[in-house]
């Protein structure tokens, strides 16, 4: 006989537990599904080297909205995230540009690198955080659907027009251009330095299978600057004991709430029986009824995988397939036997806390993305270094240090065919290799190193392609338009019972809770229950 | 490649004989430079500057040099005031807007020479100097660590710096420039100051700092001559009638929300706008707020009452029409004055407003709705601030 619930979420993703937190809050009879033996998805902690803990995946904090946090008391599941400082940008020339949080250390510093940028910053700062104010408020809430009629929409729309009508005529023609403009574009209306605009660069592409002056990465930026800690905008914490203890914590609270998570239990199809969603087949020929399915999958894995085109309206089937979802970044986990040192940067700088990269200049960072176009991991790679152990106590023995790099860019496929274990050493050897050349004593520190491809992450936390958002972030593919235009509203309107959770959906990638919180809100409306889903916080 | 500093907070050229003399050991953080914001007791401190001479370290100030045959020109476009008249040796109070006249920030020009002049203000505006800059020939150098200031300020503040040897400096008028000889150096005395009351600038090589702050010092013991710190300099700022960029206006090019920055008829400063000049920044958008009207009102109030109306909200009637941004009681006014911006319908001389003043005695707080009215001017001009020669004390 087979399990019944009330609604089965797919994959516990920090999306997917959000998700199954609030609807077993709500007192539905909840099972999360996981195909790993751990759950998380790409908000993990493992220990793949001895009494070493790595932040496998993602590996800081800043999106995860404050508001889901704390209704659902995660401090008391485990959960806190401690701000870091600071940041390096290694130069080829032996300077450094550091990025102290200490605005007057920070202005002396850019002074350093040019006067004028310094002078200038105070506008870019200003001008970002217009933009993110207007997409501040938009995290919580349920995206308007603008070709419908309904009531709700057209409400949300006012609310949407009348944020954007707020800002004046020159502001919302900034706004546009900032939505489609490349991040090398807009640095430049503001610095002259290459160093100081490489540095701001990065948050551009990360995790973008787009250049520093491809139109659209600009907004990206964007992404990178709309979270908060404890309400400083666009500033970036660790998960004490690593990103998993942000997923640990929700599961914490979702079995609080009564419910179950089943780990090594890979959905293999949803069924769906005359329009409507009944439950779901594992792999393993176990079936899960279930009139609720939630996907926490991203949109092509759900669609095209796990659910059958006939069972899907055609316009669905097209889009999922048209979706853009491409791989681009790849990660490196080290274990260190002790602290490396960085040349010119002295151990006592606030800035060893921070992110370091290696890379000084819009057009090298162009450059690595030729590779990527051309089927190659960049041979001079954008990386964003951390040194976690150095704040978290939590993840390494006294003394010894756990190093998280991440990298871009790095294709799906390798000139079109699979990763090979060569094709993941020589990767891996290219990263070792830059960061040793700023740092001498660094290779010889190295105990334990995990190298993940794009097709590594796709191949173990499921992401299609890798891509490390669950789908591009670009405005063809945001707010209304995400996953799909006509599907922003977390529903599958011709499916009745089918849901998405995951990054796919609005507000998009990182670990932020708010897709799942989003969903279960707009679940608990279609059950006529009341929402559980708090309501976001006023930055005004 | 220039060289780190490693330093979290720098100090300025006195800083050696600031330490010596913050007796309460409270700083803060001005720009970077650790600075007094108390030396011995605040009271004290403003009636030095009232009563004798109070000298306190400006250093942080940020400074422009602008040089270059098209410096006046340029200067001519940046800022709102026409200083085509300035002569070398002149000093003059200006304020520049952004392309939509909004004011971005208020400071004073040094005509040093023919084509050299020094900017001297509070915000940092390098990047919009540059921007403004293009087609002029001229070249802008920032040279904040590069000169070092002192304001040497109150009734016995040109007596102490005639016992210096600063010989005729009695004779200097407001807004002039002198140079003397000092310790084989020579240094810039200006007749200028943010307290309302006689007073000078004294402009120097950083090198000469601490030499100088000695002989000040020493000159100075019969005429009661005192350091002040940043919270003494606010009381009598305000008594003055002086506006603080970040405190009484958002720089246009900071403000993130739509509608917060202000123009110069906004900020009570239209005195500063000179038509006469075919172009300067956000002259448009000034002339076309000229005719249609402003939205908002600078207001001086005499508040009722003694409770500095700090953070208050202001209404007419019921309606809530201004906040407070800079408020004290003035000990030499005797007078609870504030800075309020209002809605411009309620701006004119004499209107009366309603402050909602918060306060607290002994972890209770209490609530007074506060009559006061729009007065025409700061409450404090004494009449040794404009006179030339200078009187003693
Ligand atoms: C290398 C990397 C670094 C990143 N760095 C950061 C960062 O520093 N900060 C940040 O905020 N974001 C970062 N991100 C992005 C962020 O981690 C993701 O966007 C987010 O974690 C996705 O969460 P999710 O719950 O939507 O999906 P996922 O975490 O992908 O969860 C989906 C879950 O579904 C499971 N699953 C898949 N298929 C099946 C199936 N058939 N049956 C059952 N279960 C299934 C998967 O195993 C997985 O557990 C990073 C991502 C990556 C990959």
């Amino acid at each position: 006989m087979a399990e019944k619930y009330d609604a089965i979420v797919v994959g516990a993703g920090h999306n997917g537990l959000t998700n199954a937190a609030y609807l077993a809050k709500a007192g539905l009879k909840v099972v999360v599904l996981e195909r790993n033996g751990y759950i998380g998805g790409a908000a993990v902690s493992r220990e793949l080297y001895p009494n070493w803990k790595y932040t496998n995946c993602s590996y800081v904090c800043s999106l995860l909205r404050p508001e889901i946090i704390r209704d659902l008391r995660l401090p008391s599941q485990g959960l806190q995230v401690v701000p870091y400082g600071g940041g390096v940008t290694f130069m080829q020339n032996g300077d450094y540009f550091g990025n102290h949080t200490d605005h007057e250390r920070h202005h002396r510093e850019l002074a350093r690198h040019s006067k004028r940028d310094a002078d200038a910053y105070s506008r870019y700062e200003a001008d970002v955080m217009k933009q993110t104010r207007i997409i501040r408020p938009f995290l919580m809430r349920t995206p308007p659907d603008p070709t419908s009629l309904k009531p709700r929409d057209i409400r949300e729309l006012i609310g949407m027009a009348k944020a954007f009508g707020g800002m004046g005529e020159v502001g919302l023609a900034d706004t546009m251009r900032f939505w489609t403009m490349s991040i090398g574009d807009f640095l430049e209306e503001y610095f002259e330095s290459d160093v100081v605009k490489a540095h701001l660069a990065g948050s551009g592409i990360i995790g973008t299978a787009l250049g520093v002056y491809s139109p659209g990465t600009a907004y990206v930026l964007l992404h990178h600057y709309m979270g908060d800690v404890d309400g400083s905008i666009g500033s970036w914490g660790l998960a004490r004991g690593g990103m998993g203890a942000v997923s640990n914590a929700l599961a914490g609270a979702f079995k609080s709430f009564g419910g179950t998570v089943q780990c090594d239990s890979e959905v293999a199809q949803i069924i769906v029986k005359n329009g409507k969603t009944v439950g779901v087949a594992l792999t393993n020929g176990d079936e899960i009824h279930g009139r609720i399915v939630v996907s926490n999958l991203d949109p092509k894995r759900t669609f095209l995988k796990i659910m059958q085109e006939t069972d899907l309206p055609k316009d669905l089937v097209s889009k999922a397939k048209n979706f853009k979802i491409r791989g681009s970044s790849g990660k490196l986990n080290i274990a260190l036997d002790g602290l490396p040192t960085f040349n010119g940067l002295p151990k006592e700088s606030p800035l060893c806390l921070g992110e370091k990269h290696f890379i000084d200049s819009l057009p090298r960072m162009e450059r690595a993305y030729d590779d990527w176009k051309s089927g190659t991991w960049s041979k001079d790679p954008y990386v964003d270094m951390l040194i976690p152990t150095q704040v978290d106590p939590t993840m390494a023995p006294p003394g010894k240090h756990m190093m998280s790099v991440f990298v871009q860019y790095a294709p799906p496929k390798i000139d079109g065919r699979d990763w090979t274990s060569e094709d993941r050493d020589a990767f891996g050897k290219t990263v070792i290799d830059q960061i040793s050349s700023y740092s001498p004593n660094f290779k010889d520190l190295i105990l334990h190193c995990e190298v993940r491809s794009p097709q590594d992450i796709e191949n173990e936390v499921g992401l299609t392609e890798g891509n490390i958002f669950m789908g591009e972030l670009t405005f063809d593919q945001l707010l209304f338009n995400r996953p799909f235009p006509g599907y922003a509203q977390y529903r599958v309107p011709a499916v009745k019972g089918m849901y998405m959770c995951g990054s796919g959906t609005h507000p998009g990638g990182g670990v932020m809770a708010a897709p799942g919180a989003n969903a279960a809100r707009e679940i608990l409306m279609d059950l006529n229950r009341a929402s559980l889903v708090p309501r976001g916080y006023d930055d005004d | 490649m220039i060289p780190h500093n490693e330093s979290m907070i720098l100090h300025t050229p006195f800083h050696s004989r600031c330490e010596a003399a913050c007796e309460v050991n409270l700083w803060e953080d001005w720009k970077g430079y650790t600075t007094p914001q108390v030396f011995t007791e605040i009271d004290m401190e403003y009636f030095a500057v009232r009563n004798s001479t109070g000298v306190f370290d400006l250093s942080p100030m940020t400074k422009y040099r602008i040089s270059g045959s098209d410096s006046g020109a340029f200067i001519n476009k940046l800022i709102t005031r026409d200083i085509r008249k300035l002569a070398v040796g002149r000093v003059s109070y200006v304020l520049w807007c952004d392309g939509e006249g909004k004011v971005m920030d208020d400071g004073t020009i040094f005509r040093l020479s023919e084509n050299d002049y020094r900017l001297c203000c509070y915000t940092r505006a390098l990047d919009w100097l540059m921007w403004t800059a293009e087609g002029f020939d001229v070249t802008i150098c920032e040279e904040t660590a590069e000169v070092a200031a002192l304001a040497v300020q109150g009734p016995t503040s040109c007596a102490v710096l005639k016992a210096m040897g600063f010989s005729g400096i009695e004779l200097l008028k407001p807004f002039g420039m002198a140079y003397f000889n000092f310790s084989g150096s020579q240094l810039m005395v200006s007749r200028t100051g943010f307290t309302g009351d006689l007073g000078y600038e004294v402009w120097m090589e950083p090198n000469l700092g601490e030499i100088f702050w000695d002989a000040l010092f020493d000159a100075g013991k019969l005429y009661g001559i005192r350091a002040i710190g940043s919270s003494a300099l606010d009381m009598l700022r305000i008594e003055a009638g002086f506006l603080q960029a970040g405190v009484d206006f958002v720089p246009a090019d900071e403000a993130i929300r739509s509608g917060r920055s202000r123009s110069p008829f906004e900020l009570g400063l239209g005195w500063l706008v000179s038509f006469d000049k075919p172009v300067f920044n956000g002259r448009k958008a000034l002339l076309k707020e000229r005719a249609q009207g402003s939205r908002y009102a600078f207001v001086y109030l005499d508040v009722e009452g003694n409770k500095p109306a700090e953070h208050a909200f202001v209404y007419h009637a019921d309606i809530e029409v201004g906040t407070i941004t800079s408020a004290a009681w003035c000990p030499t006014a005797k007078t609870n004055i504030a800075f309020a911006q209002v809605d411009a319908r309620y701006g004119s001389k004499g209107q009366s407003l309603i402050a909602e003043i918060y306060y607290e005695r002994e972890l209770k707080w209490t609530r007074v709705m506060a009559s006061c009215k729009v007065i025409d001017g700061p409450v404090f001009a004494p009449a040794r601030r404009r006179q030339t020669p200078a009187p003693n004390f």
